[in-house]
């Protein structure tokens, strides 16, 4: 039988907020621990919770970035169960109004894009650490994170392969850096995945019985865990089987999903309104407010790419794979619009690959925009060949001659011959050496012309241009 | 100074005629001599009351003293205050010696009061005889064989026994205003937002709110103007322009409508108790004020709504005592669940766990709907009797409890009727409504009688002006209990 998967996704995204979202802590990673929690994060006795505007206003910028309708009121609610590393013994976060609710991502899967509804997305408070190693015997609690601000990003299931759960995992992890609400650390755990996975037989609509699979923090682990757990349910199914609704964890060593927790152990959080915080209204003026803070965002950019420059699907969803790459390319394109394709491919290229090598953003790439523009006009006018170009970028990158391309070039004498005469010359002198290859090639021999145009390079030591060689070439040998 | 009012002790300190330390220390010495009989007190600290005391000499020196300066106050041993022991009367809290001050203690301390103590309490505030507390039962001045009432017993009983000249109290169902008139003092509760709960130990979120307990409705609208004020870090704090509680205390009550809810007045107050509430409504006449009969149909659901919004919120404020961080934690236990459960049943008393097994009921799946949504509904619907009644009254009155105080022990095996006792005050809690309660006579035994008088929102300098015209023609506030 061909089966379906069916993919949704839960995303934590931990805000990037200075301080935390009921307290005025820091929410700084990897600090000692237990030095970044207040009286409130210790829910000593008495306190109280204050929300923090900030972790709002990235909710609100989230939730007008994918077309959502922003909740007024919504309700934070109190989510109750005992564990250490829960100081209150319940978790403030928002259950039957949450502030961002359905809207949608635009992805590329191959190629094609596909949209993903979105259920909701709710402001929460994050919970503090159990550590379990290293107190003799006992178990450490690290109460730093308690109260960090997160955003729940819930998806509707509306993805049909591992592929298209990463896809909209990156697309959504480059959306909430895009738009600055989330540093998108994943080894910090600040963009953490649930995913809920379940599937039935291809051409039906019923959903299967799903299970999630609990805290997946790389698209490696998120595409490998949802290809584990729909073989196993597969397998099951085909065996006569039922799938039981559970939580699972994966484990990244043994690459296999296994039971957490079923749905009968499952804890009864007894939600209720928050007594102590008032429902959070948003007036229309603030969310304009936000709205006029919003960068352009990625599909927009996507969209101007192609219609402005012309550039392919690929190209532009590379180009806008972060918002720096494709303020990088902006930055660049402005000085030489009618050359966006070769600063595309120079981008994609030549800098990507540099900094892949060097583990660097783009954001510290020390070649700056405007010293690659400065190269890319000296080969669009002639002066440099693309061949030397590699070697003034390697100056460049290491910040040779005072970063200036025109000094680079002269003091390596990397400069273009591309006066017609010269090269004129420069051929005839090849063709009056080679009568034999001129006599052959005429004779239909086409390999000679290559042979030619090789000695004429390297008569001109590399420094001709290409395009007028094979021009000038041309036009002397079919002349008689 | 046993009698005084705070007026007369804050006009004999600023001139120097009484020294804030000779104050707090015979406030000291009577709650030495007579705390004992009473047990009005949990927590006395000399070095840190006198310390204060001396701070508040030298402001009053300095000519830089407030209407509360160089004043004892007892102070509810629900209000966490840095350095002391803060229990909220239960055993959980019995280590707990708080590293902050809440919100309504840092008011007083900035008016230059003195903390001369943390007075008993029912534990976590849950109780109307303060029977439940952990440190042990409070006796009533009147007759120590009564009850003080609950929760803020102690509170009542060191004002009535003049072991401070004034307190502070919290209400989430009728906590200062029912042990007010157990004890025959005067109490009031501020609409709900008006004091901060920062720092005041969560018993049910929407309904506590903190107010004074003292002699007088003279002496609350000074210990009100103290209290009343925004906190930004309570985000059910009101923001309002700062109100002087004691400038409307002389209007005469010429044209007052007196709303007489028939609800209150039906079966279920005793005979004592209806005679003593007509003679005060027989006086407010004679003031000038006319009664007229309103209508609150919903009234009576009080209780019942009550004790459903109450232990939900409870069940899910008490989570944090946990054996974690602080507080009880059991000696020996096998495994993180065990360690909850010993620390939680060793540090919790019944009615405590009574309520956090109701809370957690009525919140359950499946029973949310039936129970905590429909009391929310009945909630609003009671809000809306009481405005449509302030329609046709300004003020509404009636018995602050059904009887006079009742026997130690005599309703601690029947919780129904221990409910009971709050029937008449809880409604002010549902609506956030101000509710005070003054004293109005004896009833059997000679226990006090209080009449209750419940305003519109933000109408506490109304209520203190009814009440102190009240006391300007009567004494039954001056009567004192030793």
């Amino acid at each position: 039988m061909q089966w379906e998967i069916v993919i949704g996704l839960e995303v934590h995204t931990q805000l990037s907020t200075q301080s935390k979202i009921f307290s005025g802590a820091s929410t700084a990673y990897g600090a000692a621990p237990n030095t970044q929690a207040c009286e409130v994060d210790l829910a000593l006795p008495g306190v109280l919770p204050v929300l923090n505007k900030g972790a709002v206003e990235r909710a609100i910028k989230f939730g007008l970035s994918v077309n959502a309708k922003i909740n007024s009121p919504s309700v934070f609610a109190r989510k109750n169960y005992f564990y250490p590393d829960l100081p209150k013994g319940y978790q403030i976060s928002q259950f039957e109004l949450p502030i961002v609710q359905g809207g949608s991502i635009c992805m590329q899967v191959n190629g094609v894009e596909k949209n993903i509804r979105l259920t909701r997305a709710h402001l929460e408070e994050d919970a503090g650490k159990s550590l379990h190693e290293d107190f003799h015997g006992m178990t450490g609690i690290d109460l730093n994170r308690a109260g960090t601000p997160l955003l729940e990003i819930v998806s509707e299931p509306d993805m049909r392969s591992s592929a298209e759960a990463v896809a909209y995992a990156k697309t959504l992890h480059t959306l909430v850096r895009w738009i600055g609400i989330c540093d998108g650390n994943m080894q910090e755990g600040s963009f953490r995945c649930d995913a809920n996975v379940s599937v039935r037989p291809a051409g039906t609509v019923k959903l299967g019985t799903r299970c999630e699979i609990k805290n997946l923090n790389s698209f490696r682990f998120l595409e490998k865990a949802i290809d584990f757990e729909a073989h196993r349910q597969i397998e099951i199914l085909e065996e006569g089987g039922t799938i039981r609704q559970e939580t699972r964890l994966y484990d990244a060593n043994k690459d296999e999903t296994r039971t957490m927790r079923t749905k009968e152990d499952a804890n009864d959080y007894r939600y209720f309104p928050d007594p102590d915080l008032l429902p959070l209204e948003v007036s229309v003026e603030w969310i304009e407010q936000v709205k006029q803070t919003l960068p352009e965002l990625p599909q927009a950019r996507r969209d101007r790419y192609m219609v402005e420059f012309g550039l392919s699907t690929y190209d532009v969803s590379v180009l806008t794979a972060s918002r720096e790459m494709a303020d990088y390319f902006d930055a660049a394109v402005k000085l030489l619009p009618t050359q966006a394709k070769l600063c595309a491919n120079w981008i994609m290229g030549e800098i990507s690959g540099r900094l892949n090598k060097e583990n660097m953003e783009i954001s510290t790439c020390p070649v700056k925009p405007d010293d690659l523009a400065a190269l890319l006009i000296r080969i669009s006018d002639g002066t440099t060949s693309g061949k030397a170009a590699k070697t003034i970028f390697e100056s460049l990158w290491l910040g040779e001659c005072g970063k200036n391309v025109d000094a680079i070039i002269e003091a390596k004498g990397l400069k273009q011959i591309s006066d017609d005469c010269a090269i004129e010359k420069l051929v005839d002198d090849v063709l009056a050496a080679n009568v034999q290859q001129v006599t052959d090639y005429r004779n239909g021999k086409e390999k000679a012309f290559n042979s030619l145009i090789g000695q004429i390079m390297k008569a001109a030591q590399g420094k001709a241009n290409p395009m007028q060689v094979n021009t000038i070439l041309k036009k002397k040998l079919t002349k008689k | 100074m046993l009698n005084a009012s705070l007026k007369e002790l804050s006009k004999q300190l600023a001139e120097k005629k009484l020294s804030s330390v000779e104050l707090t220390s015979f406030f000291l010495q009577r709650i030495k001599t007579l705390n004992p009989d009473y047990n009005a007190f949990i927590t006395t600290n000399e070095e840190m009351s006198l310390a204060q005391a001396v701070d508040a000499d030298k402001m009053l020196a300095k000519g830089e003293g407030g209407p509360l300066t160089g004043i004892p106050i007892a102070q509810k041993d629900i209000f966490c205050a840095k350095g002391w022991l803060t229990t909220c009367g239960s055993k959980m809290l019995s280590n707990f010696i708080s590293p902050y001050d809440a919100g309504v203690i840092e008011r007083f301390n900035l008016a230059g009061a003195v903390n001369i103590g943390k007075t008993n309490m029912d534990e976590f505030a849950m109780g109307s005889s303060n029977e439940t507390s952990y440190y042990g039962i409070v006796r009533n001045p009147w007759d120590t064989k009564a009850v003080p009432g609950g929760s803020s017993g102690g509170a009542a009983c060191s004002v009535a026994a003049r072991l401070a000249p004034a307190a502070t109290g919290t209400d989430t169902g009728g906590s200062i205003r029912q042990p007010a008139a157990l004890c025959g003092i005067s109490g009031i509760k501020p609409t709900y937002g008006l004091v901060s709960r920062y720092g005041m130990i969560a018993f049910a979120s929407s309904l506590d709110q903190a107010g004074p307990m003292a002699k007088s409705a003279e002496d609350l609208a000074l210990l009100l103007n103290v209290m009343v004020g925004f906190d930004a870090r309570d985000s059910t704090s009101l923001q309002r322009a700062q109100e002087d509680y004691t400038s409307s205390l002389e209007k005469p009550l010429s044209g007052l409508r007196i709303g007489l809810p028939k609800e209150y007045f039906a079966k279920g107050m005793s005979q004592d108790v209806e005679n003593a509430i007509d003679k005060a409504l027989a006086e407010y006449r004679k003031l000038g004020a006319e009664t007229v009969e309103v209508a609150l149909p919903n009234a009576p659901l009080s209780i019942p709504v009550y004790y459903v919004l109450a232990p939900a919120e409870a069940s899910s404020n008490l989570s944090r005592f946990d054996g974690v961080r602080y507080g009880h934690r059991a000696e020996s236990y096998s495994g993180l669940t065990d360690m909850y459960r010993k620390s939680r049943a060793e540090g919790f008393g019944p009615e405590v766990k009574r309520r956090i097994l109701i809370g957690t009921y009525v919140l359950s799946h499946g029973y949310y709907d039936a129970y905590y949504i429909k009391a929310q509904k009945l909630r609003r619907l009671i809000a809306q009797d009481f405005a449509e009644a302030y329609q046709q009254c300004d003020v509404i009155m009636g018995p602050t409890t059904p009887t006079v105080a009742f026997n130690l022990g005599e309703k601690s095996a029947d919780p129904i009727q221990m409910y009971l006792s709050d029937i008449y005050t809880s409604a002010a809690n549902l609506t956030g409504m101000p509710a005070m309660s003054i004293p109005i006579g004896f009833g059997e035994k000679n226990r006090p009688v209080g009449l209750h008088i419940i305003g519109n929102y933000f109408k506490e300098a109304q209520l203190l002006n009814v009440a102190h015209q009240y006391q300007r023609v009567t004494d039954w506030h001056l009567k004192s209990a030793v």
